[in-house]
């Protein structure tokens, strides 16, 4: 198990965002936590990532508790996150925000480096064709293959994904889940947070439904594709 | 209402005088606006990354103005001496080197004992402005008790020629006579105006490549702009916030040093003008705006000494702030209007 999330509970104020969430996600898959808007999901990645204080539980990263450390060092680890609503930076330019993806790497001279980036530039053409305009000029589908990209760049064991989809066009979602599917295939581990439910199950190897701040139902991408209370109030029964 | 009083003090000499005067005014206003502005940096700098106003940066000033002095008397003696520019620019450089880490130090104690604990534990940002004025009386305070506090530790007699009259000016004892070096129009510039002015502008050059091209200053701007993200692209935010202190607090070292060459005294509340005018040119500029401190700065110590010219020099202050009054109606964001953060530059 590459993390484990164990009795995690999180507050705002007095106001409980997640309650009691245990989950694992094995090295080498794709996770996938779905839900409806306000269910807790991003609480829970912004939670493994370290934005948010832990109210009871534990986070165990490759075997180390990382509870209580602070993100700079969960980035160290590992672990990089692709956040909601994209958080570019609007002042940088496209090339000035992938190297900030690599902040926590002490190889930005070398050529692993570079093939990085190259990769980077393979999964996402649009940003070497964009790499000197600054990140606020973007378009919504180009700063979220950015916030991608830039969360690759600091080459994860565990990338989190927080709604890659969310406002793009219908093609570009297909596109966003195939190069998911991709950087999953290149061998880094994805949890992934998503809306847009009938995509990301058939993408994720283990899935988990979150609702007001609970773990309701867990089991495979495909089982809970199947599952009759899953498709009703997830995939719109007509998967 | 009778505004007539305003314009009695423009008589056509006046004008005549500000038109004979105009190339020594506004060379001296740059000088000194040079130095509004490298002081402005650790406002604008701070107000970027933590959307905060350093309130106790004039301290900070104030501080590397004393460390000047003191280098002085220390390698001097207390004996005055008017001495050339040239002549000194060895004691110059010590000073520098001296006020720069004096306010630097400065700097950093201010971000360690009254912002870090506070942010640290999510205070309101009222009250982290009221922990950093609390900061600047305690700060001034202490250079105001220096000869008290030198007293408790016996040291009184050693330290005499650096502590005697604490809440006095204290006067550098060697004054620096300028020398004329070519003219512009009819006013001989010296060579205390150009180094003055050309300081300032190579520490701004410097700052701005620091910023734009270093994987540091690349995180100081990821935290103004999105403090979250930057931390999830792995960017240590307390040290950036104290990299930022510590950058203000050696500008505010070198501006504490070219004051004192041009002025040559100081006291325990000189932060505290210069602090105001300073912070004036930061927000001038646009706050938050590394190029727009330097041009607020020159902007405002022209604009000073044109309206001394013009009204007296009572009327100077009221000048540079109607000045920033009008400047914000046009522009609410400063002349320059970019934060830190959205920047390029």
């Amino acid at each position: 198990m590459l993390l484990e999330v164990q009795g995690l509970c999180v507050n705002y104020g007095h106001i409980e965002a997640i309650r009691d969430i245990s989950f694992g996600v094995e090295q080498g898959e794709i996770t996938a936590l779905i839900g409806a808007n306000g269910a807790g999901k991003t609480t829970t990645l912004k939670t493994i990532s370290g934005l948010r204080k832990v109210r009871r539980g534990k986070i165990v990263f490759d075997g180390k508790d990382i509870t209580h450390a602070p993100t700079y060092e969960r980035v160290k680890m590992g672990i990089s996150q692709s956040p909601e609503g994209r958080g570019v930076f609007p002042g940088m330019t496209v090339r000035e925000n992938l190297d900030m993806g690599a902040y926590a790497r002490t190889d930005r001279k070398t050529a692993a480096y570079q093939q990085d980036l190259e990769r980077v530039f393979q999964l996402f053409p649009r940003l070497e064709e964009r790499v000197n305009q600054a990140g606020g000029t973007l378009s919504g589908g180009e700063q979220q293959m950015l916030a991608i990209g830039r969360a690759l760049m600091a080459r994860p064991r565990l990338v989190l994904l927080d709604e890659p989809s969310m406002g793009l066009a219908p093609r570009l979602i297909q596109q966003i889940f195939s190069i998911i599917t991709e950087i999953n295939d290149q061998g880094t581990t994805v949890l992934l947070v998503e809306q847009n439910a009938s995509q990301a199950l058939r993408r994720a190897h283990q899935a988990h439904v979150l609702e007001t701040g609970e773990i309701v139902r867990s089991g495979t991408g495909a089982e809970l594709s199947g599952d009759e209370s899953v498709k009703a109030a997830y995939l719109g029964g007509d998967l | 209402m009778d505004f007539s009083f305003l314009f009695q003090s423009i008589s056509p000499l006046t004008i005549s005088d500000l038109f004979h005067q105009f190339a020594p005014l506004t060379i001296t206003g740059l000088a000194l606006g040079a130095i509004y502005g490298l002081i402005a940096l650790g406002y604008t700098m701070v107000y970027g990354v933590l959307q905060l106003i350093n309130f106790a940066h004039s301290e900070v000033f104030m501080f590397g103005t004393f460390a000047v002095a003191w280098v002085v008397v220390f390698f001097h003696g207390t004996s005055s001496t008017s001495q050339g520019l040239f002549s000194t620019l060895g004691l110059l450089a010590i000073c520098l080197v001296a006020a720069m880490l004096t306010s630097a130090a400065i700097a950093l104690l201010v971000e360690r004992v009254a912002y870090r604990p506070l942010i640290r534990k999510g205070a309101p940002k009222l009250i982290i402005l009221i922990a950093a004025i609390g900061a600047s009386f305690s700060l001034s305070e202490i250079m105001g008790l220096r000869d008290q506090i030198v007293g408790w530790f016996g040291l009184k007699d050693n330290l005499s020629n650096y502590v005697s009259q604490a809440r006095n000016v204290y006067s550098s004892p060697i004054t620096i006579d300028p020398h004329g070096l070519f003219s512009i129009g009819n006013y001989r510039v010296t060579d205390v105006d150009l180094l003055t002015i050309g300081a300032a502008i190579v520490m701004m050059a410097f700052l701005d490549q620091f910023v734009r091209r270093t994987r540091l200053g690349r995180g100081i701007r990821s935290v103004a702009q999105d403090p979250e993200s930057a931390a999830l692209m792995g960017v240590n935010a307390t040290r950036v916030v104290q990299v930022t202190f510590l950058i203000g607090g050696l500008m505010a070292g070198a501006a504490a040093t070219l004051y004192m060459i041009r002025i040559g005294t100081t006291r325990q509340n000189a932060g505290f003008i210069f602090g105001v005018k300073a912070f004036t040119a930061a927000v001038m500029g646009g706050i938050g705006n590394l190029r727009g401190a330097l041009l607020g700065g020159l902007v405002l110590g022209v604009a000073e000494n044109w309206g001394a010219a013009l009204f007296g020099t009572n009327w100077k202050d009221v000048v540079a702030f109607v000045l920033l009054v009008l400047i914000l109606l046009v522009r609410p964001t400063g002349i320059l209007g970019e934060s830190l953060g959205k920047a390029r530059a």
